[in-house]
């Protein structure tokens, strides 16, 4: 695995972020639109899953279906987002061929646009992924992008190859017409290099499992796979042969004793007996962590770029969405700029 | 250390041993270790004396293994080793601190742990088979609306786990069933699936298109004049033809079976009422899963259901009394004893993220002081055997150990290995 944004990322467009439930998949997805839109971009994020997991980040009322600003980047960037609502993707869509007027206030309100994605599955991902296409290839007057590019906070692992993927359901349904030539459009984008997904995980043994097999059911379905970014990363502050010894249940309380004592430190021997349990428990994680780090690097047939981002002690706020964006600015994390915004 | 009100303590021995809980419902939002609770609690109870039944839901690998589910076969199965028998006494041998709340097995008569993971198709597929006859269950299953339908509709995992639930509790052959939930975008899918399925199954737009002729359908009709027209035709025109034909196959071959779906809905529905199931909120001690943990207690108390606590999954207190500063300032003094100085800083760490783990509960209890919690301390490393599931159940009955209680054995804080100090 190679640290880093390698060059071809920053040619991205669409840059779709999912993960395991719990890896901070969102949290990330928030991060990488602010990294990047540093250095005075417009970069566009977009929800998919209705529960406004954008709006509580960024500390604004919840998203109507409209693209709003909702933060400045460093340097003069623009951060929009936008909450994708199914129902009001397919009003929109049929508006745009039939004109439903009341009659189309109406059937929502029966409960007929979920019967209509109830029916079709796929549909919904259809008109969910149809509107990310529009808003990566939507261009401006000067005929330029209208976004530098575009971070779709995507459904978990399990569900993020079907979701980009739509061609196979669709397929079948619809064989001419609107939607057929919308999910193709789709189709094309996704399999294309200017999309990338990138896969949030911890290092822990079922993100990382659910991570590889993300990354083998990406690639059977030809989609391109961007960087593995671990989240929560803690600073390891043993060193590494008292790691192997305290794991293995070998930690010499004395040698502790004496270290802490030698300093002037003279701790009660429960003070002491608690942080020697302690460092137990530290030193076994760090190896565990280290064991996932190795199946992360060795088992995808082709390395993956890696990217990290620390353990945020206070959790997470506006403030550190910030701290966050910069530890992947610094990892070199940007993008090429394609819209007409000039800062 | 936590401002505000403290919760009460859930007390998981006593739900496990008491024979009025029939069924323990585990919710909670993905990523929480609910299936892993799930099976620790299963474990507990049955090595308490109780006949228990676990449904997993979609366990990792490892867990499934460690309970011998090596295959899906939609029934329980005995689990092996547990209870842990007389000549190998994981169970009941003495565990450092926790060694007073150790397993009573002695006392008791035998339980027995069974387990199974849940198959979402067959379990629809039987569910048909029960209430057709053959030759019209073979049409329904053969349709491809009922193929997409009983593989990927949202919330068909969540109805069929509890259909699933309804069928082990019909058997009456279970002191007490432990129910995970599906892997939900949102806990509250799973509450509202039985609903939400029958609505849908049994509903009239299903019958709009493949049936103009009755009343329901006219009357829409009429209601919406021509949008409604324009409305089929985009749907036909955006879904295509073929789909609109199966639909309507599928709901003439259905149409008997509707009143017999709703009464099993309602049925479950009334048992996920009853006195005996009790629901148990898994949060991980994180802004978000707390914050649908929240959500799902507000929705259980507005609807009667019986909540026993939260379980707060996960946590790191500390076990060495020193503030987090005074680590610091003392890692920050001492010189030439690299060793000490890192003990002293994943120290101060591990104080900080205490301290933030108690602030998130405390808000949590600050808006829900009657909500009981226990809170379980990680066990570092993978659980990936019976021994870890097991201990996994005492840090569920014993939660944290204060430190100033008394020194901690270190074998207990390193499941799965023997010794000490060395």
């Amino acid at each position: 695995m190679t640290s880093g944004w390698p060059a071809a990322l920053s040619g991205v467009r669409l840059h779709v972020v999912s993960g395991k439930g719990g890896t901070g998949k969102t949290t990330v997805a928030a991060a990488l639109v602010l990294a990047l839109a540093t250095g005075g971009r417009r970069v566009l994020l977009i929800e998919v899953e209705g529960r406004q997991g954008i709006a509580q980040l960024f500390d604004t009322p919840p998203l109507p279906y409209e693209e709003r600003k909702v933060a400045v980047a460093p340097g003069g960037g623009e951060v929009r987002a936008l909450a994708v609502d199914p129902e009001a993707a397919l009003l929109e869509y049929l508006e745009m061929f039939y004109r439903l007027g009341i009659a189309g206030r109406t059937l929502r309100r029966m409960g007929a646009i979920e019967f209509a994605t109830t029916l079709a599955p796929g549909l919904r991902d259809v008109l969910l992924t149809g509107k990310v296409k529009e808003c990566v290839t939507r261009t401006g007057a000067d005929g330029r992008h209208v976004y530098d590019a575009v971070v779709l906070d995507a459904p978990p692992t399990g569900r993020v190859v079907s979701f980009l993927d739509v061609t196979k359901e669709m397929a079948e349904l619809a064989k001419t017409g609107p939607i057929h030539k919308q999910s193709e459009g789709v189709v094309r984008l996704v399999h294309s290099p200017q999309t990338a997904v990138h896969l949030v995980t911890l290092l822990e043994d079922l993100p990382v499992t659910e991570t590889l097999e993300a990354v083998a059911a990406l690639g059977k379905a030809d989609l391109p796979t961007g960087a593995v970014i671990v989240n929560r990363v803690r600073p390891q502050w043993l060193p590494d042969r008292s790691v192997a010894a305290a794991a293995g249940g070998r930690m010499d309380a004395e040698r502790i004793r004496s270290g802490l004592s030698c300093a002037g430190l003279d701790l009660p021997v429960e003070v002491v007996d608690g942080l020697v349990a302690e460092t137990v428990e530290h030193a076994v994680q760090v190896h565990a962590e280290a064991a996932a780090s190795i199946r992360l690097d060795g088992e995808p047939a082709e390395s993956l770029p890696r990217l990290e981002l620390p353990q945020l002690i206070d959790g997470v706020h506006l403030g550190s969405l910030y701290e966050l964006a910069e530890a992947l600015v610094e990892q070199g994390v940007e993008v090429r700029r394609t819209s007409g915004v000039r800062v | 250390m936590s401002p505000g009100r403290v919760a009460p303590r859930l007390d998981i021995d006593a739900l496990l041993d008491d024979a009025r809980t029939r069924v323990v419902v585990c919710c909670g939002s993905g990523g929480v270790g609910k299936t892993t609770t799930s099976a620790a609690l299963a474990i507990r109870a049955a090595e308490r004396g109780r006949r228990t039944v676990v449904l997993t839901i979609d366990p990792a690998r490892r867990l499934a293994q460690a309970l011998g589910l090596t295959m899906l076969d939609n029934e329980p199965r005995r689990v092996v080793g547990v209870p842990a028998d007389g000549d190998a006494p994981a169970a009941d041998a003495p565990r450092g601190v926790h060694a007073r709340a150790s397993i009573g097995v002695d006392s008791r008569p035998p339980g027995e742990l069974h387990a199974m993971m849940l198959d979402m198709r067959r379990t629809f597929d039987e569910m048909v088979q029960a209430h057709a006859d053959p030759d019209r269950a073979e049409k329904i299953i053969a349709n491809p609306f009922y193929q997409t339908i009983s593989s990927s509709f949202s919330g068909t995992q969540e109805y069929m786990a509890m259909e699933k639930l309804g069928q082990l509790a019909a058997t009456g052959e279970w002191d007490l069933i432990i129910v995970d939930t599906p892997p939900s975008r949102s806990a509250l899918d799973f509450l509202d699936a039985p609903q939400h399925m029958s609505t849908f199954l049994d509903g009239r737009m299903i019958r709009l298109p493949s049936s103009p002729a009755r009343a329901g359908g006219r009357g829409l009709r009429k209601l919406l004049g021509a949008g409604f027209a324009l409305f089929t035709k985009a749907v036909s025109t955006i879904l295509g033809g073929q789909l609109l034909a199966d639909a309507s196959a599928f709901v003439q071959a259905f149409d008997t079976m509707f009143g017999g779906f709703r009464e099993r809905a309602e049925a479950t529905y009334a048992l996920l009422r009853s006195p005996g199931t009790v629901f148990v909120v898994v949060a991980a001690p994180e802004p978000d899963a707390l914050r649908e943990a929240a959500y799902f207690v507000d929705r259980l108390s507005g609807e009667d259901a019986p909540l026993a606590g939260l379980v707060l999954n996960r946590t790191h207190p500390v076990l060495a009394p020193l503030s987090a500063g005074s680590a610091r300032d003392a890692a920050d003094g001492l010189r030439g004893a690299p060793l000490a100085a890192a003990v002293l800083r994943l120290h101060a760490d591990r104080a900080d993220l205490a301290d933030r783990e108690a602030r998130l509960l405390a808000r949590f209890t600050n808006a829900h002081p009657e909500v009981a919690v226990v809170r379980v301390p990680v066990v570092a490393g993978d659980i990936a055997d019976l021994d870890g599931l097991r201990e996994i159940g005492t840090r569920l009955a014993v939660g944290p150990t204060e430190p100033a209680a008394g020194s901690i054995g270190l074998a207990l804080l390193v499941p799965g290995r023997s010794g000490g100090l060395g």
